[in-house]
């Protein structure tokens, strides 16, 4: 430790901590523009200039070494004076178009020169200008306003993983750019909009929407993967306008991926937004009252193992509890909510999560990913993995499709669960690297267990993690990646088959005659018998609502207060930002209003005692029985069918991002398999 | 400014030697450390297959790929230096110092002669595409200023006329020899040594 004086204020900081690091400590705060607390080091922008004594002259903080002793002066006469001189440097090549740039109000040159500008500039000479440059869909550059830097080249080199952007050419002529015209492929790239300290990368979708005063800003928590990233969502009026992380250290860092951040113009766009009923095979509209009327009139005297409900995959843990309440009031316990058809074992909680923790990977020594791919399926997790692996000392194996970039080197172990048994009987080389760590993890993708053999898939992923001493009281290196946000809620909730009671493919088989869909677009209309009456509550009018007899129209997770349970087992509470639109409701509520309908009415009026009466407490527990007894399934039963990819198309991989324009203009940019549109219901149109 | 980019390139037998011997140099963790020579070696080979010693974008993406780095850095470090031509130059690549000793000199009659014989300013190239004319920084040769540097090699204490001569030389596909033209031994003094003339002996 080292004692450091600033401002006559005594701290002390590790050895090897940055001045910058001892002055935050000493609640100094410093300017700075190319400085990151999660970046490397560029030291070239020079705003955050210090007075130390004994030096000769300023020195930049961020890139200065304390000293013991050292006494740091941070709002001196010179340190101010030297400030201003780099401010006015900074802006001489900077345009003065702040009324007409995205950044104004919440850019970091506009407000240090309200504190070390200058009044009036003394430049007379041309200021330069540089050509914009196109690196996608989601960015729009005006780099002129570039200061240069160089975040963003550390971003997508060190975070990312995509170094694709440079500096090109030298002095007056520098340029931020990919110098061959390409656009970025990362799955994070909007983080690039949030660490410009300038107006240089702005948002593509945002560009001359609003201000940042205009907006009302909601905390919540994205669903569109399982990460559960905090984020803070930005409205207007009725409108939400844009997406943004919120730090949360334990989860996403500061970090947000492009899928959650720019599918909400989908929200405005093919939303069921009133009740419909299905009358001589057309849809038609009808109120509320008529709606329930048809699906009590439906229910009268059914049995209530003849009635069903599957809840889709971003449905949040208040509609979920009170859709298994009315079900059990009814007599039915034909639940699931594995519209994959996942072999996933929900007799444990640390079956199903993420129990390393996200946290946790940076502890992690080793780690085998089985048919995953989490850069598509979890882009902030995967970018937590690329920093532990850039720690060092990091083996990663991958069992999965061949050519596949984690943003990271990893060894591909082979493409299949015949790799399994190898690592199972210790044949194969890795096992030897995954004995060894200390802290080894297993990660394995939800989509290996949505197959024929995916309870054999599950239990040999146990034992792989038992067989390297990954399952112990201090360590449960057993890790669940799942897809989307509402799925672990679904499963910690029990939606799932009861006793004796019939799963998904038992009641697509005919074994119910009314089928209550929440929220479910992951099953194939053509799957359900034409007989079944088909209840869809839900906000997209996407496959549910195309097969449906009667729609429900629901909120979308911005429109509602919400709990949602991440991949690791984290239970996050979300807020309402925007009301839904038109006659659609919150979830809960048109689950109550329909149990009264139906005459069996549910024992909550409120959220809060909807919540009172929901066993799931805000918060990640991370008690698990170490023990290794394992998952049913028997790994003998694995097949040889290789993995395959668990989503075919990143940007479009949910009902909210198939309706957003924006991620449709990214998967054809990108080249995915496009999504067929035709599916989205004619009648909601 | 419009040129064409070449779509393939590959080292020829040449390059491969040299690109070994480079190589070897540098652990093979650390081979990225070649780049530089590596842009050299595509520019001289450039220069022998197409008589315009210049680096095409995709002989940097194979360098990028030789060296195992992202071809972004590859590009960073090419546009960087002056050194490395990224469009197409003439034959000879003229690099006439203007910087304060040779300007005073004389460099202003080297650029006239230049312009005069080979009918090119700074950034041109002459139409017969044997010449490229660039107004550098110092070359370090200023006991010698003016001075202009023809591809590798200088050509020092020039005036108008034998500047002329000499570009005149290379319009003939002759090569003069390098160093001062005006005889003058390496940076010695001009017309001989002016001191310790009276040491060593008799």
């Amino acid at each position: 430790m080292a004692k450091v004086t600033v401002d006559g204020i005594e701290v002390e900081v590790p050895n090897g901590a940055t001045v910058l690091q001892a002055c935050e400590a000493a609640g100094k705060e410093i300017p700075r523009f190319c400085y990151h607390e999660r970046l490397s080091v560029a030291g070239n922008c020079r705003m955050c200039l210090v007075e130390v004594e004994k030096a000769p002259k300023p020195v930049a903080s961020c890139a200065y070494p304390v000293a013991d002793g050292m006494v740091v002066k941070t709002d001196s006469p010179i340190v101010r004076n030297a400030r201003r001189g780099v401010m006015e440097f900074l802006l001489i090549n900077h345009p003065l178009d702040c009324p007409i740039c995205d950044q104004g109000g919440e850019c970091d040159l506009q407000d240090q020169a309200v504190g070390y500008g200058m009044d009036h500039s003394r430049y007379r000479e041309a200021k330069r200008s540089v050509k914009d440059k196109y690196v996608g869909p989601l960015i729009k550059t005006i780099m002129t306003r570039c200061i240069q830097c160089t975040r963003c080249v550390r971003f997508a080199a060190e975070v990312a993983g995509v170094p694709e952007l440079g500096a090109t050419n030298r002095g007056e002529n520098m340029e931020i750019g990919t110098y061959v015209e390409k656009a970025l492929t990362s799955e994070l790239s909007g983080n690039l909009i949030d660490i410009c300290p300038v107006g240089a990368l702005t948002s593509r979708p945002y560009a001359f929407v609003s201000r940042p005063w205009e907006l009302r800003k909601t905390e919540g928590i994205d669903v569109q993967d399982a990460t559960g990233t905090n984020i803070r969502i930005d409205t207007r009026g009725p409108e939400v306008l844009r997406i943004l992380p919120r730090i949360n250290e334990e989860v996403n860092e500061e970090w947000m991926a492009d899928r959650g951040r720019f599918s909400f113009d989908g929200l405005k766009r093919r939303r069921l937004d009133r009740p419909w009923l299905r009358v001589d095979g057309k849809l038609k509209p009808v109120s509320w009252g008529e709606a329930f009327a048809a699906i009590a009139a439906r229910l009268k005297g059914l049995p209530g193992d003849r009635i069903g409900a599957v809840a889709g995959d971003l449905v949040e843990a208040e509609s979920l509890f009170a859709l298994k309440a009315l079900m059990a009031r009814l007599g039915s316990a034909n639940l699931d909510c594995r519209q994959d058809g996942a072999a996933i074992d929900a007799s444990r909680p640390d079956f199903y999560r993420f129990n390393t923790t996200i946290g946790g990977i940076d502890e992690a020594d080793a780690l085998l990913i089985i048919g995953s791919n989490p850069r598509h399926e979890a882009p902030v997790i995967n970018a937590r993995i690329r920093k532990r692996w850039t720690a060092g000392r990091f083996p990663v194996g991958r069992i999965g499709p061949a050519g596949v970039d984690l943003t990271y080197p990893h060894q591909h172990l082979g493409e299949g669960p015949a790799t399994l048994r190898t690592l199972l009987d210790g044949t194969h080389w890795f096992t030897e690297a995954f004995r060894a760590a200390k802290k080894p993890m297993v990660l394995l993708g939800r989509g290996a267990l949505a197959r024929p053999d995916g309870a054999a898939v599950l239990a040999a992923a146990w034992q792989i993690a038992a067989g390297a001493d990954a399952l112990r009281p201090d360590w449960h290196g057993f890790n669940l990646l799942h897809l989307f946000g509402g799925q672990v809620g679904a499963l910690a909730l029990g939606f799932l088959p009861g006793e004796g009671a019939k799963d998904l493919g038992a009641m697509l088989g005919g074994g119910v005659d009314v089928l209550w869909l929440l929220g479910a677009d992951g099953i194939d209309p053509a799957a359900m018998p034409p007989e079944t009456f088909v209840i869809y509550q839900g906000h997209h009018g996407d496959r549910g609502a195309s097969r449906a007899d009667v729609i429900l129209p629901g909120a979308a997770y911005t429109e509602k207060d919400g709990t949602w349970v991440n991949t690791e087992g984290r239970v996050q509470r979300s807020h309402l930002a925007i009301y839904p639109p038109g006659e659609a409701r919150e979830d809960w509520r048109i689950i109550r209003a329909a149990s009264e309908a139906l005459g069996a009415t549910l024992p909550f009026d409120s959220l809060a005692q909807l919540r009172a009466a929901m066993p799931l407490a805000e918060g990640l527990v991370r008690g698990f029985a170490a023990d290794a007894a394992g998952p049913a399934g028997d790994p003998a039963a694995l097949s040889d069918a290789p993995f395959a990819p668990n989503l075919a198309n990143y940007h479009q991989a949910d009902v909210i991002s198939r309706a957003s324009a924006v991620m449709a203009q990214c998967a054809t940019t990108y080249g995915e398999a496009s999504f067929d549109t035709a599916v989205a219901v004619a009648a909601a149109e | 400014m419009s040129f064409e980019q070449p779509e393939h390139f590959a080292f020829d037998a040449d390059s491969e030697t040299e690109i070994a011997k480079i190589l070897s140099k540098y652990p093979e963790a650390k081979k990225a450390s070649g780049v530089i020579p590596l842009l050299y070696v595509v520019q001289r080979q450039m220069g022998r297959s197409t008589g315009s010693a210049w680096v095409p974008k995709v002989a940097m993406d194979v360098i990028a790929a030789r060296l195992n780095m992202p071809p972004i850095r590859v590009y960073e470090v090419a546009t960087f230096y002056f050194m490395f031509n990224m469009k197409p130059i003439g034959r000879h690549h003229l690099q006439l110092c203007g910087t304060t000793p040779c300007m005073l000199r004389g460099s202003d009659d080297v650029m006239r002669a230049c312009h005069d014989a080979a009918g090119i300013r700074p950034g041109q190239s002459s139409s017969d595409g044997l010449f490229t004319l660039t107004e550098v920084e110092c070359l370090g040769a200023c006991v010698n200023a003016p001075v202009l540097q023809v591809d590798d090699d200088y050509y020092e204490d020039l005036d108008y006329d034998r500047t002329v001569a000499l570009i005149e030389a290379l319009k003939r596909g002759e090569r003069p020899a390098p160093g001062s033209s005006i005889g003058r031994q390496t940076s010695a003094p001009e017309g001989g040594p002016l001191t310790l003339i009276d040491v060593g002996g008799e």
